[in-house]
């Protein structure tokens, strides 16, 4: 199900801290979101530098019948993006929570993680959906 | 309120018995009694419309009105300005009458649709051959509109908000232009000597190739000044002069957009015509209109699809590159068709007779008393002649020759871009339909008024 | 089925070229050459076809086959009207006297064309009950573009700048909300209520002094009529906004009622829709739009007038929007509309919208016990399934519409409106026979069996169609959009 090593956004992102150190912490679409979305064609994704805040969007992601918006769950900076979605962007249906990955970043506030869902309350959220 | 008395089309197959079974199985005893969640104030209003005609009768009808229009082709015609006079191949209106063409439906059906979408994915290569350019769309509605949402895609793709428009561009494009624009607040400069415009806040510079009066412009220049602000160069550009001149994807252009009518569509008082679209590759995901992509099947097969739909309003909604849904695809067929039947060889050949022919004409008029011809460069088959009289007294007098002036232009809006001392201009197109007796004829009667 | 050599459709027009073949002979130049401009300015390569005549038919000819279309299949695409094209209007508008006229010819050398455009215009208002009307629009969405256009224009010259709101229902087509933020509005969704109408109260909330308006289908995109339609239009009024009415969906209102009367303030109509025009494959299509007495000073160039001394002329209204076209409009399908209204006339308009809903209607009843009906009440010119009792089995819409194509008839409408899960649109039109329409309802019933007893053959199909599934997403994530020569 729903990793228990990350946060989840009602937007359907995660984010997974790689280090606590240095606030840098790893972003990408759940497994609901790809099975809803279906075979994604193509990202739309911010430059490495650019800053993000939380829960604005910063990208989109389009798959061969729907696009959507994505949203950054925290605020910070982008450190940089998997650039292997954009020969691949079908390792985001194949593998959304580990190969498929979208970015990287620096956050500014860890504490916005809190305000984001538990593995157990994303769950619970998606299956009310 | 009277009952439907029963009314039998031949368009509708259901008789009254027919009707009356398939209401029974509804529980209903009257057509009406269908419509009876609109309430009786306004339900059933009386429709003032002339009765319904027999086929024969149609026939005597549309063919009396249609009688009271004069053809092209019935007398000498030299009016052009954007529909052009050009001969139609017989093979193109034989397989675009075929009901399997005439009669299908937007392909979102790709497996039952692989004719059209083939046709389309064909269309795509030939045009964007033409131009010069990467890729094109499945078409526009028409050589305007296709301008006017070039104009919006340049502004989408630079984040910039200001165009810069040549004044030679169609006076009617312009405006479509215009309305366009207006509505999203991007600001037009529509000026004679671009040049000095086009800065770091244009999002492009629009030109036109020919231009409205039927020169041939420096595109290497344009492209200069416009790489040099990161602006987009626009070019509408006519098709059949592709047949000759370069294209404008030869001088790296951005966008080119213009009007499929010259290839093997009727001047049709106007419409439908067809758009045409194609852009870099770099670009797709900002382009309007369908496109047709190339893939497999589940058996590994060829086929055809309506690709990168997320662009499109029926996905993207308000977010679209566009609004547009149904666009002009049978003519896409037919200019395809043109292509295919004209060909390399013929489409080089039509071209070069719509050159020779207008540089014959214009040879001849300049050395008319009175009349001269204000611009000395490089032009296909359009060309302005300054008059000697009021050129809508000279053409009244042609059209009692049975013969089709120009387009006069000493009128708003075609007046402003010209020099001063062209105030009386005339805008001539001759084509290939033109014959050397059509000419002969239109200079001895412009001749006539010469002084 | 492949036929081989060049009436086989796999080879494209490039493939097949050979250097020297001609399909066209082009006449000998009658005049002396003139000199040729500079060769820098000259192409120095034109990659198109050298195919021969013959070649050329063959292989269009076998495309066309590819094809489903109205003349070969039944085409039940809810929203679409894919009625029978009749073929005089094709004569008709194939006259050289329409066919071979240039638009910008003098008034007094194209009478006929222009009353006959003024004659049509008389007849669209008067379906529509309206005051006013431009044909100048190119197709349905061009229609929109104009009326939202108009609705802005008119507040503006009103001095309001205030309005910037477009309210737009949530079931409506796509292309609403395009042409609105196209006019730059800002769109705000209207929720549907449980009965598929209007939801009042959510309109009420929306109705104040930044709403420009609402763009309304009628009858809906789910085949129904709003029997709250004028109080729709009220709230709309009070509140200072317009009406816009989507009439895409006419074939179901033709003689029954006119939307001018029930409030809307200006309309667009589809012609290949309504009013038998061909699809072509995706147009061209006709978008006239249509105007209560206040707006008719806005409508989009030109407007055909009548002078005092009887002559035709075009004109542009006197705070026109513009030109939204390179001319004047589609006159081409503009006289093939005009010669299906002459040849039917009132009652035969009105048999139109009887006989496409009593069809609508009979496949409905006939199929509601085994496909799941969100709204189970009288629907108007098209009924909308949900295939979600299909979908509890493992079979989506999607799988069903496409094994209908098995079986010769052409997909409902799937996956609109919006709405609905799994829907499919299915609208028969009053031009389809009723054995057409019994042979339909026996294939859903077959279907819904092959759902449960061979779910596998409705999962993949189609399977007899020239293609099968194809590979979208390999589409778009590499895009090959033109045939390109091996390097």
């Amino acid at each position: 199900m729903s990793p228990a090593d990350r946060k989840y956004t009602r937007e359907h992102e995660w984010i997974k801290v790689e280090d606590a150190a240095t606030n840098r912490a790893l972003v990408g679409i759940t497994e609901y979101a790809q099975d809803q979305l279906g075979d994604v064609v193509y990202f739309d994704l911010p430059q490495a530098g650019v800053s993000v805040r939380a829960m604005q969007k910063m990208g989109e992601v389009e798959s061969v019948k729907a696009v959507s918006d994505l949203y950054s769950p925290v605020s910070g900076q982008v450190i940089e993006v998997n650039s292997g979605l954009i020969d691949h962007p079908e390792m985001v249906n194949e593998d959304p929570f580990e190969k498929g990955w979208i970015m990287r970043v620096t956050m500014s506030d860890a504490t916005e993680m809190d305000r984001l869902m538990s593995p157990e309350d994303y769950e619970a959220y998606i299956a009310g959906l | 309120m009277t009952p439907d008395a029963h009314f039998q089309s031949h368009y509708i197959p259901n008789t009254e018995q027919e009707q009356a079974e398939m209401l029974a199985t509804l529980g209903l005893k009257s057509l009406d009694e269908l419509f009876l969640d609109i309430s009786d104030q306004y339900r059933n209003p009386f429709l003032d419309l002339p009765a319904p005609r027999s086929e024969q009768e149609i026939h005597r009808e549309l063919s009396s009105l249609a009688s009271r229009n004069r053809p092209l082709n019935s007398g000498p015609s030299f009016l052009g300005a954007g529909s052009y006079h050009h001969f139609v191949p017989s093979v193109v209106k034989a397989i675009m009458t075929r009901g399997e063409f005439l009669t299908a439906y937007t392909p979102y059906q790709p497996e039952v649709s692989q004719g059209t979408l083939q046709v389309i994915y064909e269309f795509q290569t030939l045009i964007g051959n033409l131009y010069g350019m990467e890729v094109a769309n499945a078409g526009m509605y028409d050589g305007a509109t296709s301008l006017a949402e070039a104009v919006l895609m340049a502004c989408r793709v630079t984040h910039r908000q200001q165009i810069v428009v040549s004044e030679r561009v169609a006076p009617a494009y312009q405006q479509v232009i215009r309305t366009y624009a207006q509505a999203q607040g991007i600001e037009i400069r529509t000026v004679g000597d671009w040049e000095p415009e086009v800065n770091a806040n244009t999002a492009c510079l629009v030109v036109q190739y020919p231009n409205f009066f039927g020169e041939i412009e420096d595109l290497s220049r344009h492209r200069q000044a416009t790489r040099q602000q990161g602006a987009l160069l626009v070019v509408s550009a006519d098709p059949m002069a592709m047949g000759l001149f370069n294209p404008p994807g030869h001088y790296d252009a951005d966008i080119v957009t213009g009007e499929g009518q010259s290839l093997g569509i009727p001047t049709s008082y106007g419409g439908p015509y067809l758009g045409l679209f194609t852009t870099k590759g770099q670009y797709i995901r900002q382009m309007p209109s369908r496109l047709v992509g190339k893939t497999v099947d589940t058996q590994g097969r060829t086929g055809y699809v309506l690709t990168l739909q997320t662009r499109e309003q029926h996905i993207r909604r308000e977010r679209a590159t566009s609004n547009i849904c149904t666009n002009e695809a049978l003519y896409a067929l037919a200019a395809t068709i043109y292509l295919a039947a004209t060909g390399k060889q013929g489409l080089r050949q039509v071209a070069e007779l719509c050159y020779h022919k207008a540089h014959y004409a214009a040879a001849r008029i300049k050395q008319l008393a009175g009349y001269w011809l204000p611009f000395a460069g490089t032009f296909f088959q359009e060309f302005v002649v300054q008059c000697p009289a009021d050129p809508a007294t000279i053409n009244r007098r042609l059209l009692e020759q049975n013969i089709l002036g120009g387009l006069d232009i000493s009128q708003p809006p075609y007046r402003s871009p010209l020099p001063p001392g062209v105030d009386r201009g005339m805008l001539l197109c001759v084509t290939e339909m033109n014959t050397r007796e059509d000419i002969d004829a239109l200079v001895s009667a412009l001749g006539e008024f010469s002084q | 089925m492949n036929k081989g050599g060049n009436r086989d459709t796999t080879r494209l027009l490039m493939e097949r070229s050979v250097p020297g073949r001609v399909g066209a002979v082009i006449p000998p130049l009658d005049l002396p050459a003139q000199p040729m401009p500079d060769p820098a300015l000259l192409r120095s390569q034109l990659d198109l076809p050298e195919v021969s005549e013959p070649e050329v038919v063959q292989y269009f000819t076998n495309l066309s086959q590819l094809n489903f279309s109205i003349d070969t299949h039944f085409y039940p695409l809810g929203s679409c009207t894919m009625k029978y094209n009749p073929k005089v209007n094709d004569e008709m508008a194939f006259l050289p006297g329409f066919a071979n006229i240039h638009p910008l010819q003098p008034a007094a050398t194209s009478q006929g064309a222009l009353e006959l455009l003024h004659r049509l215009q008389g007849f669209l208002t008067e379906v529509t009950g309206m005051a006013g009307i431009s044909m100048a629009t190119l197709a349905g969405a061009h229609g929109e573009l104009a009326g939202v256009l108009m609705i802005r224009a008119y507040h503006q010259g009103r001095g309001d700048t205030r309005r910037t709101r477009m309210a737009i229902p949530d079931s409506a087509h796509g292309t609403n909300p395009a042409s609105a933020a196209m006019a730059g509005f800002d769109v705000v969704t209207l929720p549907s209520d449980q009965n598929g109408n209007v939801n009042l109260e959510a309109l009420h909330q929306l109705a104040g002094p930044d709403l420009a308006g609402a763009m309304i289908t009628l009858p809906s995109t789910l085949g129904l009529f709003d029997a709250n339609i004028v109080e729709v239009c009220r709230v709309v009024h009070e509140a200072g906004g317009l009406v816009y009415g989507d009439g895409a969906n006419l074939n179901a209102l033709l003689g029954r009622v006119k939307l001018g009367q029930l409030g809307f303030d200006v309309a667009h109509l589809n012609l290949h829709k309504t009013f038998s025009t061909p699809h072509g494959g995706g147009g061209p299509g006709a978008g006239p739009v249509c105007c209560g007495e206040s707006l008719i000073p806005y409508l989009a160039a030109p407007v055909v007038s009548q002078s005092g001394d009887g002559g035709y002329l075009l004109v542009t209204p006197e705070h026109s929007i513009g030109k939204i076209g390179g001319f004047h409009g589609n006159f081409g399908v503009l006289v093939r509309a005009y010669t299906y209204i002459r040849t039917l006339g009132a009652a035969g308009l009105k048999a139109i919208s009887g006989n496409a809903v009593l069809n609508a209607n009979y496949i409905m009843a006939a199929l509601k016990d085994i496909y799941h009906l969100p709204y189970d009440r009288r629907c108007m010119h098209e009924v909308v399934f949900s295939a979600d009792w299909q979908k509890d089995r493992g079979v989506s819409g999607l799988e069903v519409a496409k094994r209908l194509l098995d079986y010769g008839f052409h997909a409902p409408t799937m996956y609109f409106p919006l709405i609905v899960p799994e829907a499919l649109m299915i609208e028969p039109t009053e031009s389809e026979t009723r054995e057409t329409l019994d042979a339909f309802i026996q294939t859903l019933r077959e279907i819904d069996r092959e759902v449960t007893e061979d779910p596998d053959l409705v999962r993949h199909a189609p399977h007899t169609t020239p293609v099968s599934r194809l590979d979208e997403a390999r589409a778009a994530r590499q895009p090959d959009l033109r045939w390109r020569r091996p390097v």
